[in-house]
């Protein structure tokens, strides 16, 4: 499957991959708006990590086994068959946060359920790899099933 | 109390202003700073040099840099600028210090001559339809071609260097740029079928397979020289001056002498790097005639070796006696070229426009018929393709370009190259600064504008009903002054619009 992957030698700590994140999973999809006017502001699926020597950005692996998805015990988190994107269906999702406890990345975030990145729903490349200005995020095929 | 005035204003749109930090991070000379709020994002505008990074940067487009408004009592004489830079050195003492190329308002001969164009009695050509030759070939040329009885070529060429393109990426070393930007016109004159120039730099590990397309500088201070890395070299270069600072040598300060530089200069870290005004062992022209002949000994008379000059008063007289001594290739220099560094004084004072440099240099040669000897190459500021053209017809065989590939690579001409903190990642070797400059990225955007001249330039000649750069080589009829005076076109060697 197609898999963000940072490539830290060339993060810059602008953090504008959280900026985009946040706006491509707001209400009105609008950059300003997102940021200024939605409440609860969108949580970014995305961090970047360091300073401006070094940083990275980190955000969901999509593993093969997730264990976040191991760790759910009302099934809200599933990683589909078909993409292997791991998702949160946000409905189903109690709060437990189990998932935060057991991600071996930190990729899961809180708002009022668990949130992650979910690729962009597969529309594409996502967002914070779109905007990144000095190609430190990469969208690309990597080994791993999609299953 | 500091007496001077900051020069730019950071105006803020805070209806747009996400607090998001972008600018904070990115700024290099600490203008954006966050209120302990954490939220509210402030500016100290007198650190401003207007490199636009944090207004390129910020997601929301809320930041704009302005002039900082300042009235003073009117007077052609003392402007604002005079000024402030006597308050400058009244504060500091030094010399003033620039970076880029000289910014006073000195006519622009370029933009005084036009083109020509066919119509009726000689028909345009269209070089997306027809064939159209911009390859150049750099190097001494026989006086003329002698064929055997078979056909074949009998007379012995000498070694001769092969461009896609007449447009060559000039001397920055590494050291005054970074690896990166470096690369980045390495990778771009690869892709071109180019030649990229290390300066007076050394040539940095990382750039050993871009050797084929690297044009290899021996200056004063001889920098990084040794056998391998002349002969891996296209050509060798003798720097003897610098259109931004004529006469004047170069210094690379210790701080900026990390360990890559120094193991590419092969001086110790955190020294000095200081390139004298003169060679040396260069005193005359018989002189440099010498250190012509080693480095043809030294690579077995392999590669052409050219001799860079900056354009000046009496450049004809000089060009010839290079030529004389036994250069290929003869690189003059503008007053409008680039650099790292210069006294500020020198580089808007010293040296000559480089289109009377080489419009004289070419007609000289002409006139002592050893043209043939040489190849001219012209740089000093080529700002498009146009430019290029106009230079081609004067009389060049190539140009160099270094600011324009700098400004595709993000350079907004702050000119501040001097202080190292270069926040596009060119002029710096900080590493946070260094790294954000891709040159994945950065090659490809100087390839698309070499690309885009290249596209140009043909159009331009089909334009004049000519399919190859040869037939407009020195061809000044296709040039015609306006608003030049007499004296102007008789150095320039065309006639006035109209005639």
């Amino acid at each position: 499957m197609k898999k963000v992957i940072a490539r830290e030698e060339w993060c810059l700590n602008c953090r504008l991959c959280e900026v985009y994140c946040r706006t491509a999973h707001s209400v009105s999809g609008d950059v300003v708006r997102a940021h200024l006017r939605e409440d609860p502001t969108p949580v970014s699926r995305i961090t970047v990590e360091g300073d401006n020597l070094d940083s990275v950005a980190v955000n969901c692996r999509h593993c093969d086994e997730p264990a976040c998805v191991a760790a759910c015990i009302t099934g809200a988190m599933q990683k589909d068959p078909e993409t292997g994107i791991v998702t949160c269906d946000e409905s189903r999702c109690i709060g437990c946060m189990t998932c935060l406890a057991v991600c071996p990345y930190g990729c899961i975030k809180t708002g009022k359920a668990a949130v992650k990145c979910d690729l962009c729903q597969g529309t594409g490349e996502p967002a914070c790899v779109k905007n990144c200005p000095n190609r430190a995020l990469v969208y690309v095929e990597v080994g791993g099933a999609a299953k | 109390m500091r007496y001077t005035v900051p020069e730019f204003e950071v105006e803020r749109n805070l209806q747009r202003c996400i607090s998001c930090g972008a600018c904070v991070r990115q700024c290099s000379y600490g203008v954006h700073y966050f209120d302990d709020d954490g939220k509210t994002v402030l500016a100290d505008e007198s650190k401003c040099v207007a490199c636009h990074r944090c207004a390129t940067i910020c997601p929301t487009h809320a930041i704009k840099i302005k002039a900082f408004e300042m009235a003073y009592k009117t007077h052609f004489n003392w402007t604002p600028q005079a000024q402030q830079e006597i308050l400058k050195q009244a504060e500091t003492g030094g010399v003033l210090l620039s970076g880029m190329s000289n910014n006073k308002p000195y006519p622009i001969y370029w933009d005084k001559i036009l083109l020509n164009a066919s119509q009726v009695t000689n028909p345009s050509i269209d070089p997306l339809r027809e064939p159209m030759e911009i390859r150049t070939f750099l190097g001494r040329k026989p006086k003329k071609l002698t064929f055997s009885a078979d056909g074949s070529l009998a007379t012995r060429l000498e070694p001769q260097v092969q461009l896609e393109t007449p447009i060559m990426f000039s001397a920055m070393s590494f050291g005054s740029i970074s690896i990166n930007a470096q690369k980045s016109l390495a990778m771009a004159a690869k892709e071109l079928g180019t030649l990229f120039n290390t300066g007076e730099g050394g040539l940095h590990p990382a750039l050993r397979d871009f050797r084929d397309y690297a044009v290899v500088q021996v200056a004063s201070g001889r920098f990084g020289v040794h056998k391998a890395y002349l002969e891996g070299s296209r050509f060798i270069e003798i720097k003897i001056g610098q259109g931004a600072k004529p006469g004047i040598g170069g210094h690379l300060p210790g701080e900026k002498v990390t360990v890559e530089v120094s193991n590419a200069r092969m001086i110790p870290e955190g020294s000095d790097a200081i390139s004298p005004a003169p060679h040396h062992d260069i005193y005359s022209i018989e002189d440099l005639r010498q250190l012509i002949w080693s480095l043809k000994e030294a690579t077995q008379y392999k590669k052409p070796v050219a001799v860079k000059i900056a354009a000046v008063h009496n450049c004809s007289a000089i060009v010839s006696g290079v030529a004389r001594a036994g250069a290929d290739i003869i690189v003059m220099d503008g007053f409008r070229g680039g650099t790292g560094a210069a006294p500020t004084r020198i580089r808007d004072n010293v040296g000559i426009p480089i289109e009377l440099a080489l419009a004289a240099v070419d007609q000289r040669l002409r006139d002592e018929s050893i043209r043939n000897t040489v190849s001219l190459v012209a740089a000093g500021s080529f700002r498009n393709s146009a430019d290029v053209v106009k230079a081609i017809a004067l009389g060049a065989d190539a140009v160099y370009v270094a600011s324009a590939p700098l400004i595709a690579m993000g350079c907004h001409m702050c000119q501040q190259c001097h202080t190292g903190k270069c926040n596009w990642g060119i002029a710096t070797q900080r590493p946070e600064l260094v790294k954000r400059l891709n040159p994945e990225i950065m090659s490809q955007r100087v390839v698309n504008l070499i690309g885009a001249w290249n596209h140009e330039i043909k159009e331009m000649l089909g334009g004049m009903g000519l399919n190859s750069l040869d037939s407009l080589r020195g061809n000044r009829l296709m040039l015609r002054g306006i608003g030049l005076n007499d004296r102007e076109l008789e150095i320039l060697g065309i006639a006035h619009a109209g005639q």
